[in-house]
C-alpha cells in the first residue's frame, strides 16, 4: 500500500477544505444525486448545456476529503467540454485510480493526475469515482439516485 | 491456554478503580493467533470488535477436531462419527444453555447470526401474532437487523412500526417508551448494547414496563454477550438473539432464545428435513422445539466452535472481561476525548465497549484510511444504523471497539493515530 502524502496530496486535501462549483444551480439541464451507501457520501451534480457541451458544472453534498476533491476539481475539469469529451476524461480518469492505466492516460488528465495515488487505496476508489458516477447519471438523464454498491 | 492470574474480584470493594485484572493480558493474546502480526508496517491494532471479534486458537482447534476427527450428519446417523457429532452438537446447546442461564436446553434454537434470529421471530411469532392496525415497538437506537426485519412485517400485515426516542447522550428515554406501550403493542424489540453508540439499555426495567402489559419483549444481544454476564431468567425477555462471531466464535453460527412456551406455540420458520416428526403428502407434523426451528442439515461445526469460545470466555470469566473493558473504555474515553477537534457520539452514563467519535473537518473515511496506515483497524461509516446517524444529524462516525485482548497501550497508539488524522489534515 503506498504512502499517506500519495493520497492526501496538498492539492486534493486544499480543494476538500475549499471546494469549488460548490453550490446549486438553478433551472439545471439536468441535475443527478450520488450515494455511497458504504460510507454515506452524498453529493448532487448539476448541469448547464450548451447545445451538446456543457456551459457550467456544480455540486453540493458532503464526504470525505477524496469525494469532495475529486467533485471540485472534476467540475473545474468539464466546462466547455462535449458530452463525448466529458466521458473520456472519466474513462481515463477511471484507468488512472483503479491503477489500469497506460502511461500516457496520466499525462493528459492535467490536474487530476493527483488521483493517481488512490490505485494504492482499493477501498477509496468509490470516493474518487462517485461525483464521475454522477455525472454520468445526470448527462444520461437518470432520475435514480446512482449508488456506488 | 490462559489462566486466571489472581482471585478475580480479591480487589473489588476496595474503593480503587485500578483493580487488577482478572486475566493476565499478555497470556491472553497470546491465545489468539491473528493479533501477532504487522499491518501496512506496525503491529496490528485490532479495534473493530464490535464488527467482529477474532477467535482463540481453542475455537480454532475445536472446528479443526471435528472436520478431521468426527465429521458426519447429525441427528440421524447410526453410526459412531455421527453419534459422536450429535452428542458435541447438543453439548453446544447445554453450554450455551448455561452460558446465558436459560430455563432448558430445548429453548436454545441454532441460526446463523443475530439477524437470522431476529427475522425467524418475526416471521414466525410476528405473523402469529401481529395484525393489521397492531404495533412493533422498538428504539432510534437499533441495528438495520432490529429495524428492517420488523418493517417487513408491518408492511406485511399492514401494522405500524413506532419508535422510542433517544436523548442527546444516546439514552432511551424510558418514559417515552413507557408511553408508546399501548393496547396495540404486539411485541417489543430492543438492543441490549447499542453497536453505534455504545449504549447499555435497562432491560430489566424495559421488560417489566412491556409484561406489565403482557407484550413480549425480543433483546437483541449481538453486541452485550461478548462483553458481559447476561442472565435471560434475571432480565425476563421473552426472547434473546446473539451472533457467535462477535462473540469470539465463528461467523455463521448464531443464537436465538425463546421461552419454551412461546417457541412451542409459534408456527415453524423454514421447512425441510430435521423440523419434522413425520411426513405425508397429506400431513407433516413438526419435530419438537428446538428441532421445529432448525430445518436441514445445520452449521455443525458452528455450534463447536461457538461452545469453545463461551468455555474460553467462562475460563476468564465475563465479570473480568467486562471490567477490563470498561476500564479500556473509560481511559480511551478520556485520552480520545483530549485530541482536538473530536466529539464523541454516545455519552450514555451506562455504555460497554463501544466509543463512536467525529473529528472537525475530517471525514471518518480520512481518519480510517490514515488509521489504517498506522496499523490500527476501526470502523467508519454508518455502522448499520443510519436511523442513528440522522438523529446526531451524522453521515458517518468513525468508531473504536474493544474487546477483550485489547490494552492502553493500544489506545495510545490509537490516540496517537489521531493526531497523525490531525497532522494530514492540519
Amino acid at each position: 500500500m503506498g504512502d499517506l502524502r500519495d493520497l492526501y496530496q496538498e492539492l486534493i486535501l486544499e480543494h476538500s477544505k475549499t471546494p469549488r462549483n460548490y453550490r446549486e444551480l438553478k433551472d439545471p439541464d439536468h441535475k443527478a444525486e450520488g450515494y455511497n451507501p458504504l460510507c454515506g457520501d452524498h453529493y448532487t451534480v448539476f448541469l448547464h448545456m450548451d447545445g451538446d457541451s456543457i456551459r457550467d458544472v456544480t455540486f453540493q453534498g458532503s464526504g470525505c476529503a477524496i469525494s469532495k476533491a475529486s467533485a471540485s476539481m472534476m467540475t473545474q475539469s468539464l466546462k466547455g467540454k462535449s458530452r463525448a469529451e466529458a466521458e473520456e476524461l472519466f474513462e481515463r480518469f477511471h484507468s488512472v485510480v483503479t491503477g489500469q492505466s497506460a502511461n500516457g492516460d496520466q499525462n493528459n488528465l492535467g490536474k487530476l493526475a493527483v488521483f493517481a495515488g488512490v490505485s494504492e487505496f482499493p477501498t477509496r476508489v468509490k470516493c474518487a469515482t462517485l461525483a464521475w458516477h454522477t455525472l454520468q447519471a445526470a448527462l444520461e438523464g437518470k432520475q435514480d439516485a446512482v449508488s456506488t454498491e | 491456554m490462559t489462566t486466571l492470574a489472581r482471585s478475580p474480584l480479591a480487589s473489588r470493594g476496595s474503593g480503587l478503580h485500578e483493580v487488577e485484572c482478572g486475566f493476565d493480558i499478555a497470556r491472553v493474546r497470546a491465545d489468539f493467533p491473528i493479533l501477532h502480526q504487522q499491518a501496512h508496517g506496525h503491529p496490528l491494532v485490532y479495534l473493530d470488535n464490535a464488527a467482529t471479534s477474532q477467535k482463540p486458537k481453542a475455537v480454532i482447534d475445536a472446528i479443526v477436531r471435528y472436520y478431521e476427527g468426527y465429521n458426519a450428519n447429525i441427528h440421524r446417523g447410526v453410526h459412531y462419527l455421527s453419534e459422536r457429532a450429535t452428542a458435541e452438537y447438543e453439548a453446544s446447546r447445554k453450554t450455551i444453555q448455561e452460558f446465558i442461564n436459560a430455563a432448558r436446553p430445548a429453548e436454545i434454537i441454532f441460526v446463523r447470526g443475530t439477524t437470522e434470529a431476529i427475522n425467524l421471530v418475526a416471521q414466525t411469532y410476528g405473523r402469529a401474532n401481529v395484525g393489521a392496525g397492531d404495533e412493533v415497538l422498538i428504539t432510534a437506537m437499533e441495528h438495520h437487523s432490529n429495524i428492517v426485519p420488523w418493517q417487513l412485517l408491518c408492511q406485511e400485515k399492514h401494522a405500524k412500526l413506532r419508535v422510542a426516542p433517544i436523548n442527546e447522550a444516546g439514552e432511551l428515554i424510558l418514559e417515552e417508551f413507557e408511553k408508546l406501550l399501548g393496547p396495540r403493542t404486539k411485541i417489543v424489540a430492543v438492543g441490549h448494547v447499542s453497536n453505534a453508540l455504545g449504549t447499555v439499555n435497562p432491560i430489566a426495567t424495559i421488560v417489566k414496563m412491556a409484561h406489565a402489559k403482557n407484550i413480549p419483549v425480543l433483546v437483541d444481544g449481538a453486541q452485550a454477550v461478548p462483553r458481559m454476564a447476561v442472565d435471560v431468567q434475571q432480565l425476563d425477555c421473552d426472547f434473546y438473539t446473539f451472533s457467535g462471531h462477535k462473540t469470539y466464535g465463528p461467523t455463521g453460527i448464531g443464537v436465538l432464545y425463546g421461552k419454551l412456551p412461546l417457541l412451542e406455540a409459534m408456527p415453524p420458520y423454514q421447512g425441510g428435513g430435521e423440523m419434522i416428526s413425520s411426513v405425508s403428502f397429506e400431513k407433516t407434523v413438526y419435530n419438537k422445539v428446538p428441532h421445529k426451528f432448525e430445518a436441514g442439515t445445520p452449521d455443525i461445526s458452528g455450534p463447536i466452535g461457538l461452545r469453545a469460545a463461551i468455555e474460553y470466555l467462562q475460563r476468564l470469566g465475563m465479570e473480568n472481561i467486562a471490567r477490563h473493558e470498561h476500564e479500556l473504555l473509560s481511559y480511551a474515553t478520556e485520552q480520545v476525548s483530549q485530541v482536538r477537534g473530536v466529539r464523541l457520539v454516545g455519552t450514555a452514563k451506562e455504555k460497554a465497549g463501544v466509543l463512536s467519535f467525529v473529528m472537525e473537518g475530517v471525514h471518518p473515511h480520512d481518519i480510517g484510511t490514515i488509521l489504517d496506515q498506522e496499523g490500527i483497524a476501526i470502523r467508519t461509516g454508518h455502522h448499520c444504523a443510519q436511523p442513528v446517524m440522522t438523529r446526531f444529524g451524522l453521515d458517518a462516525t468513525a468508531r473504536a471497539s474493544f474487546g477483550l485482548y485489547n490494552t492502553k497501550e493500544e489506545v495510545d497508539a490509537l490516540v496517537r493515530g489521531l493526531e497523525k488524522v490531525r497532522e494530514v489534515f492540519a
